[in-house]
């Protein structure tokens, strides 16, 4: 990218300047580094970039290796969408929130489903005791999901849905509602989390075991191929592996390699890579240290357009793309001082913004305490439209390219991914890797690393560790109590009690045996959710043929 | 009422206690488990080593709920390593144990090693006489498993099953480290995966090899402990070398052996306590060293006259 | 040398974060205790059970998910039934002051909220251990 003799005329430069550095006041810190425990040089410059064949690594944006973006114009053609994950109590109560969150300016739509329904249990089971309505909104039939998005045109928003064990349940009961609406299938956009991988190594929201897990996806993959094409069948997800722990290059470096495996899955299955890839897409953190999300997210893109089109051989563009969406680290927000969270929020969604992200969420300051109040979501969804209208980073793409700091930082961050990827191979594979505990362990190493920094105050938080306050005004929060929980007994006992039970016996037995040959389970799935079988009804049809997921234990 | 006496009117709870106090060779511990010991019936011991990675854990698991299903009184000890910095252990193979059913009385005890290398706890025999005063009929022990030679369980357990797996290094591996001679019954666990079938044929080829041929033929069991297969085969093996102990005498010949060592393990613990806490203290050592390097003394007689101190 | 410090960590529920748990585990490890980790998705009757069988000193548990005003008093008041009065409960989570208050009146021994020092939790639990007084005799 440089003349030799222009680089070797700054390395002199350079060591005539850490010479005269010397003189000047020493550092006030034994270490810098990085929030992933990288250590961070005093200065970058061209030296750290030179050797850059530049259309090859950086390039322009919209065209391979996208370092600097999937499209061509980018924020200037269209904003990111302005997705707030949000859910909670009762079906009613959401739609009254989603309502709220629309009228303000939110774009897309993102359900949080409480642990029983994340878990395959309906709110009447007696492990759902407690959990009710309490961590996002309880589902227990169709009927729940039609008043979620009551009053809400399908055909004209996207909706995220974060579910994965059951998420075929869920996509079937949303595409119900779609017909109930009139709309076809065809017309539904939107994305499932639906990344059971990353379920194992960290988010550890489970029910069956990988392998017939896998079979659920690919089922899926290949029904929305053929039904809902606009729909995004998985969201690769590195944002809970990141809060579990990680540093950014093993999220970037799991969350890739999960990725790899489902394409390799699916090619196994017999999918056509150009056909599903361009519905893949991505789930990132962002986190607190600026400049290495940055680098994590173009590195990211990079990564996946080179072996999207090298290894797997996509011959489509489309299907060399890394779309993602990034939710701010819920993990960086503190219960002390709350309201620091707005700004670690901020600095954290600017990141977002800086590394080219499709869709962001922004947290509300208040999550260490509570789902969000109406007030703290609002001022979640007002950071990004300042972001977005105030701050003028949108007005050109990628303006962080070029940075010498933030170019090395990129190559750093693939060449660690890389070396994941090859212990990764070493191992045996993903599977093979979950199944070890590989993944876990090194998450737990990292996790337990970065506790010890904050105790030995190696590393700050500012409330936590130093500025601590004892005296601190309280913010008003959220109260989720058992009253969600009673209405929903109540809804769910109406729904039993009105629908054809010989119908739904009839299709959850049609389920079975279509999960123990090699029938599509999302259709079987489908034909169940009509006539108002209850989720936790459906697992129960699918558990006996599966079985149930226990995780090895580790240390 | 004393712990003893909880004990004896079927506490858990007491139990519990008394397994505690046994480790921690609380003041008393020794009169405790003579009176235990005269409740003692014979419990069985079963146990289960292997290198790490074998999967022990689960083949406990299946085990242990087969035999509960049986009817029998199981109770299980799960041995992982302390830390010999710390002294702290993270004890995770209860994890495991999940299958079991809640309502069968199965007895679970994580212990650490707390310093002992040969794969058990030092204090695991002395825990199977309270757990065999309480009424249990079969014991489940699993080791450490750290991979290397584990003689302890020679010590502890009636019949020993070697777990391994297909890629737990080749069957001569096990021939080095004297697994042929410990086990009485071999597991291939994992036996879905590649090799299982090489690791079996390279095992019944060590076996035949061996010099010195025993009565009883050691057969070689393939397993899933994760998907529950190969089970029940173990178990009749299990049994069957059960069998053979008893009505071959060995079973007696066994425990006798047994005992022998426990009775040197409580003379040695008492020469400890005696002789060594007593008189063969850091501060009398230090004022020898001191002597012997002023030429005063030569090592080897002041080492007999302490020693003639002790006996007089 | 006073004996070593025996302690059960669960989560209850059916929340599995897990991050703060098993730093927390490791922490203790760390510090000479013997942690048994029964890992997720526990239901009180698995915990109480484990508790008494291993003798634990203190059992301590970990619920985000908003569930604790169920799950600490169920657990509670089985360790009561059981036998394990002297069993110090303890735990953390995303818990609001009052109903820390609460449940520590009702019981609980301690509750660490976000942020906590794995430091003071040690420090806390060595103390708690030492101040106990058992009155039992073996024979």
């Amino acid at each position: 990218m440089f003349e030799k003799s222009f680089i070797d005329d700054i390395k002199r430069r350079r060591q005539q300047w850490e010479e005269a550095q010397k003189k000047h006041s020493a550092n006030s810190r034994p270490r810098f580094m990085t929030i992933s425990g990288d250590d961070v040089d005093v200065l970058y410059g061209p030296e750290n970039v030179n050797g850059e064949k530049y259309t090859e690594k950086i390039g322009f944006p919209g065209e391979f290796p996208y370092t600097r973006g999937i499209h061509h114009t980018m924020y200037r053609g269209k904003m990111w969408t302005v997705r707030q994950f949000s859910g909670m109590g009762t079906p009613e109560q959401t739609n009254e929130r989603y309502h709220y969150l629309l009228s303000q300016g939110q774009h897309g739509l993102s359900v949080a489903f409480d642990l029983p329904t994340l878990m395959g249990y309906d709110s009447d089971h007696e492990r759902s005791l407690g959990e009710v309505g309490k961590c996002g909104v309880a589902v227990d039939t169709l009927a729940d999901m039609e008043k979620i998005f009551k009053g809400i045109d399908l055909a004209k928003i996207s909706t995220s849905m974060t579910i994965n064990a059951p998420a075929s349940i869920l996509l079937a009961m949303y595409i119900a509602v779609g017909e109930k609406q009139g709309v076809a299938s065809e017309k539904l956009t939107g994305t499932l989390q639906n990344d059971i991988l990353k379920e194992y190594i960290a988010q550890k929201e489970w029910i069956f075991p990988p392998r017939p897990s896998i079979r659920l996806i690919t089922d899926m993959m290949s029904f929305c191929a053929d039904h809902v094409p606009q729909w995004n069948t998985i969201s690769i997800s590195g944002y809970h592996i990141r809060e579990a722990g990680a540093t950014a290059a093993q999220e970037l470096a799991f969350t890739l390699a999960d990725g790899f495996q489902y394409v390799e899955s699916a090619l196994a299955d017999g999918q056509d890579v150009d056909v599903f890839a361009q519905r893949l897409s991505f789930f990132f953190n962002a986190h607190q240290d600026f400049f290495e999300e940055i680098a994590k997210y173009r590195a990211a893109r990079r990564i996946w357009a080179k072996r999207m089109r090298y290894k797997y051989g996509a011959k489509k563009e489309r299907s060399w793309l890394l779309r993602f969406h990034t939710q701010t680290a819920g993990c960086s927000l503190t219960a002390q001082q709350p309201e620091n969270n707005l700004m670690r929020t901020a600095f954290e969604a600017l990141s977002g913004v800086l590394g080219g992200t499709q869709s962001l969420h922004t947290n509300s300051m208040d999550e260490t305490l509570a789902l969000p109040s109406e007030k703290a979501a609002l001022l979640a969804l007002r950071t990004q439209q300042i972001i977005m209208y105030e701050t003028g980073v949108t007005n050109t793409i990628d303006p962080l390219a070029g940075s010498y700091y933030v170019e090395s930082l990129t190559d750093k961050i693939e060449a660690e991914a890389e070396a994941y990827f090859e212990e990764i191979d070493r191992r045996g594979g993903v599977l093979q890797c979950i199944e070890e505990g590989y993944f876990q362990r090194e998450i737990a190493k990292s996790a337990y690393r970065f506790q010890k920094e904050i105790e030995k105050k190696e590393r700050i938080i500012v409330g936590v560790n130093e500025y601590v306050m004892s005296d601190q005004a309280k913010i008003p929060v959220l109260k989720i109590d058992e009253s969600a929980a009673r209405d929903q007994f109540a809804s769910l006992k109406k729904v039993k009690g009105s629908r054809d039970n010989d119908k739904v016996k009839r299709t959850l037995a049609d389920l079975t045996t279509c999960a123990k040959g090699d029938g599509n389970t999302l259709k079987a799935i489908l034909d169940c959710v009509r006539v108002y079988a209850t989720e936790g009804e459906i697992v129960d049809a699918l558990r006996p043929v599966f079985g149930e997921y226990t995780e090895p234990p580790m240390f | 009422m004393t712990l003893y006496e909880q004990f004896k009117g079927g506490s858990i709870v007491a139990l519990s206690r008394i397994i505690s106090h046994i480790e921690n060779k609380t003041d008393g511990y020794q009169d405790l488990l003579a009176r235990l010991y005269r409740h003692c019936r014979g419990i069985y011991r079963i146990g289960i080593t292997g290198p790490p990675g074998a999967g022990k854990s689960s083949i406990v698991n299946r085990l242990a709920g087969l035999l509960a299903q049986d009817g029998r009184r199981v109770a299980i000890i799960c041995v992982d390593p302390s830390s010999p910095f710390t002294g702290g252990a993270l004890l995770g193979d209860r994890l495991r144990m999940q299958d079991i059913p809640q309502d069968k009385g199965v007895f679970i005890r994580s212990m650490g090693s707390r310093g002992s290398s040969g794969g058990l706890a030092d204090s695991t025999t002395n825990v199977s006489v309270a757990l065999d005063a309480f009424g249990f009929d079969t014991l489940v022990i699993e080791t450490v498993g750290v991979g290397q030679m584990e003689l302890d369980i020679i010590d502890a357990c009636d019949t020993v099953v070697v777990t391994l797996v297909p890629e737990s290094g080749d069957a001569i591996q096990a021939l080095k480290a004297g697994l042929m001679e410990i086990a009485d019954v071999f597991a291939v666990n994992k036996a879905d995966r590649p090799g299982a079938d090489q690791m079996v044929f390279d095992l019944q080829s060590a076996l035949e090899m061996r010099v010195e041929r025993t009565e009883w033929e050691t057969p070689i069991i393939s397993t899933e402990a994760v998907n529950n297969k190969g089970i029940d085969t173990l178990m009749t093996n299990v049994t069957k070398h059960r069998n053979f102990l008893e009505t071959s005498g060995q079973l007696t010949h066994k425990r006798g052996s047994q005992i022998k060592k426990r009775v040197e393990e409580v003379i040695e613990r008492l020469i400890q306590r005696d002789l060594y806490d007593k008189i063969v203290t850091e501060k009398i050592l230090e004022e020898i060293a001191q002597k012997v390097l002023k030429g005063e003394e030569d090592p080897y007689t002041a080492g007999r006259s302490l020693y003639a101190r002790f006996i007089n | 040398m006073p004996d070593k410090i025996r302690v059960l960590l669960a989560k209850p529920g059916l929340d599995g974060h897990d991050r703060g748990i098993k730093v927390i585990a490791a922490a203790f490890r760390d510090a000479g205790f013997e942690v048994i980790y029964t890992g997720l998705r526990q239901t009180p009757e698995q915990i109480v059970t484990a508790a008494i069988q291993e003798d634990v000193d203190a059992v301590g548990v970990s619920i985000l998910s908003g569930a604790h005003m169920t799950l600490f008093p169920a657990i509670l008041n089985l360790l009561r039934e059981k036998g394990g009065s002297d069993i110090l409960f303890f735990g953390g989570g995303i818990i609001p002051d009052e109903e820390m208050a609460q449940l520590e009146k009702t019981g609980v021994a301690k509750l660490f909220g976000p942020g906590a020092s794995t430091v003071d939790i040690i420090d806390w639990l060595k103390g708690a251990v030492a101040a106990r007084k058992r009155d039992e005799k073996l024979l």
